[in-house]
């Protein structure tokens, strides 16, 4: 089920405020963050955000066409290096 | 026959059902369609006249995205998935499925016909 229209997106505050005051201040940094779970709003667009993938933060650099979609979408948890089969083939063809 | 949006209805069917051989009309949005243009849905696509086609052409065109339009949409937006690199693109490029399904088993939707990998034998 979607999200309730009457609360509006969840943006993690913590993060908006840090993000709102560095766009007041005129500087760009990078902000490490947890809010996997946050929406992103307009305001990210153009700041660099490391969003915790579980073992390290991934830089996230934010453009406008991810507005909408939450952090963690873009710092993948899990690595997949490919099944063990499939390379003993390849490698024996030679 | 009647041709809406570039497709052949089938003369034999009640028009109700003949919509949905469109792209992007499903069964509900067929009923609208009908009430919108104000045919009896239970009419058969070959009783009905060009002026009744005209109408629900007209109905198509002006509120609903179907066919090709619909095809190129839904695709644009698996390419923006991609290239703004979400998990959701990672998904679709991998041919896996996308919204958390399980893929110890099944998702042979996304995945295709199995492949089995036994073991390859050495020659000596």
């Amino acid at each position: 089920m979607g999200r309730s229209i009457k609360k509006g997106p969840f943006i993690d505050e913590k993060l908006f405020r840090r993000i709102r005051a560095m766009a007041d201040a005129g500087e760009k940094r990078t902000v490490k963050s947890y809010a996997r779970r946050s929406v992103i709003p307009p305001e990210f667009v153009g700041f660099t955000i490391a969003v915790h993938n579980g073992n390290r933060f991934l830089p996230v650099y934010v453009t406008e066409r991810m507005v909408g979609h939450k952090l963690g979408e873009f710092a993948p948890t899990r690595t997949f290096r490919g099944h063990s089969g499939v390379k003993k083939k390849t490698e024996e063809r030679k | 026959m009647a041709r809406i949006a570039g497709i052949d209805l089938p003369d034999n069917k009640k028009v109700l059902y003949a919509l949905p051989h469109i792209h992007g009309i499903g069964p509900f949005s067929a009923r609208r369609i009908l009430a919108a243009a104000g045919i009896d849905p239970d009419r058969k696509v070959k009783d009905l006249s060009e002026e009744e086609v005209a109408e629900i052409r007209k109905e198509i065109d002006s509120s609903y995205t179907v066919e090709g339009e619909l095809r190129a949409d839904v695709s644009a937006n698996i390419k923006r998935y991609i290239e703004i690199g979400s998990y959701r693109g990672a998904r679709h490029r991998s041919g896996l499925p996308v919204r958390g399904q399980r893929t110890r088993t099944n998702a042979r939707t996304r995945k295709g016909p199995r492949k089995t990998s036994g073991v390859v034998k050495k020659k000596a």
